[in-house]
């Protein structure tokens, strides 16, 4: 089974800059995590995202581009912020491994893969 | 009674009692819940065709493992069969490959050369999974109840939707929609790590069903109900067995009989509410009550202290006070700190505060219920604050807090008794 991962967190402003040690810390963190990931089977893809105000959303009507605007799909507290894609047995394992994802605060959405196409 | 009538009982006894424990072996052995759903359900409308024709087999259970077994391999056999033609059909659209079915036909095998264990523990083990996994936490709160009346009561749609007043079609959706959720998310039936958590909210989902049977919404003509009640109890009985006497399942059997031992006492002649202090309590049911005690010493003496054994202590006060005066009011309160220590819950903490009124006197305890908060829409909040008011003399701050809660209420026999009290109060 796949299953993708999102995080959603409110966007932190006051997180440690980079060259602090605190960051050296938050990233050993993400490391570890990506390679407990990989160690295990798990690892498909991920990838954390650029703030959700540098995003642009589109609206296709019938396949016709009809509305661009500036911002996130949902202007919500929480806003996306990277995804995971995870092989796991079942959604108990799925649930266990996103548990130990160093987010600190944060919904995180576990949704099981119905297709696709590259694997 | 008539040969029919027998049949028409065993037929019933198999649904409920043979179904759940066929299904949980066969979902376990296929790995699939709605594979060994459908075919228990097969096999049981085979039963209800052939029985009252052919006679009843001598014994039932194992001539459902059996039809059912059967009818699952039926529906493998014709799933390989169809994924072949749309393999064959497909192969130029796609240069996926299409999974083959080895997989399938491998598991037909799989179960036609199994024994049939009848080793009872782990028949327990798998309906206990059965249990958990239909209180699994991914699922949302009525579909718990809906999946384990449906999969391990073994009623069916139609007895469930009319228990809860919902339409067959609704009740059919939920059912269907979290079946779907189960194998489309891949709920494991395994037994989980953190048991004792998952087990709370299997303890929650049976209390919600007995609470449902015993403070029925919108019970009017009384209209065909089932007693869930009963089947709410009995599923505990279950559990009990399954869980190896867990306290706090033991715990659970307690409340809910303390609470049913009341059921004759509760209404009076014109069908409203009698509140605890004012019921008859020589109508209260002895063997019930004898019975609570008795769960609530085992689970106690194993020393595992819980919430529900907590809640099952207080039930107990209440229920071995032969008066409404000789209740230990103060032991109840120290009951309730304990309780609202472990339970992070409104409705305990005012439970707490009726409590406090009753040992201390009603302003102490008025004190404590407009702490409260994320009460506003509980009707029982407002019956709560009107009843403490009456008793400290303040009529007028009565009456809007009991219109309050007549206005929420969605029980009949509770909307009475507020009545009555508004026009006492005048």
């Amino acid at each position: 089974m796949e299953y993708m991962i999102t995080n959603y967190r409110e966007p932190s402003t006051d997180g440690p800059a980079p060259g602090t040690p605190e960051f050296q810390e938050m990233m050993g963190a993400w490391m570890a995590y990506n390679q407990m990931l990989i160690d295990g089977g798990h690892w498909v893809s991920g990838a954390s995202l650029a703030p959700a105000d540098t995003a642009t959303t589109i609206v296709l009507t019938d396949g016709t581009r009809t509305g661009t605007t500036d911002g996130p799909f949902a202007e919500t507290k929480e806003q996306l912020g990277g995804y995971y894609l995870i092989k796991a047995d079942d959604l108990d394992q799925a649930i266990e491994l996103a548990s130990k994802m160093p987010v600190g605060t944060a919904s995180l959405e576990i949704r099981p893969v119905a297709f696709r196409p590259d694997a | 009674m008539s040969a029919h009538e027998a049949i028409d009982v065993a037929l019933t006894r198999l649904a409920r009692e043979d179904g759940p424990r066929v299904l949980s072996v066969l979902a376990s052995r296929f790995g699939d819940l709605d594979l060994a759903d459908d075919a228990v359900q097969d096999a049981l409308v085979d039963a209800t065709r052939t029985w009252p024709r052919d006679g009843m087999p001598g014994n039932p259970g194992g001539w459902l493992m059996t039809a059912a077994r059967n009818r699952a391999t039926d529906r493998l056999r014709r799933q390989a069969s169809t994924s072949r033609r749309l393999a064959s059909s497909q192969a130029e659209l796609v240069e996926r490959r299409i999974p083959s079915d080895a997989g399938g036909l491998a598991m037909i095998d799989n179960v036609d050369n199994a024994d049939d264990r009848d080793d009872p523990s782990e028949l327990g083990d798998e309906r206990l999974r059965l249990m958990l996994l239909c209180c699994h936490p991914a699922l949302g709160g009525d579909a718990q109840v809906a999946l384990i009346l449906r999969l391990v009561a073994g009623l069916t749609t139609e007895e469930i939707a009319a228990a809860f007043l919902v339409p067959p079609s609704t009740m059919a959706q939920r059912i269907v929609r979290a079946k779907r959720k189960i194998r489309t998310a891949a709920i494991p039936m395994s037994m989980p790590d953190g048991l004792d958590d998952r087990l709370g909210i299997l303890l929650d989902t049976l209390y919600l069903v007995f609470n449902e049977g015993y403070l029925a919404h919108g019970d009017e003509q009384k209209p065909i109900r089932l007693e869930l009640m009963s089947e709410a109890l009995r599923l505990t009985r279950l559990l009990i067995e399954l869980s190896d006497r867990h306290p706090e399942v033991l715990g659970l059997l307690a409340m809910e009989l303390f609470a049913r031992s009341r059921t004759g006492a509760r209404t009076g002649a014109e069908n409203e509410l009698i509140l605890l202090e004012d019921q008859d309590r020589t109508t209260w049911d002895l063997a019930d009550i004898h019975e609570a005690n008795a769960a609530l010493a085992e689970a106690m003496a194993r020393m595992q202290p819980g919430p529900r054994q907590v809640q099952a202590l207080i039930g107990s006060h209440h229920a071995n006070a032969r008066t409404a005066e000789e209740t230990d009011w103060p032991a109840i309160v120290g009951l309730y700190a304990q309780l609202d220590a472990m339970v992070d819950s409104p409705v305990i903490a005012l439970n707490h505060a009726v409590a406090v009124a009753m040992a201390d006197g009603p302003l102490h305890g008025l004190r404590l219920v407009e702490g409260l908060e994320g009460l506003d829409d509980y009707h029982l909040y407002w019956s709560a604050v009107a009843e403490l008011n009456v008793r400290a003399g303040r009529s007028d701050e009565a009456i809007p807090a009991f219109e309050r809660s007549l206005a929420l209420t969605t029980n009949e026999a509770e909307r009475r008794h507020l009545t009555k009290r508004l026009a006492e109060l005048g």
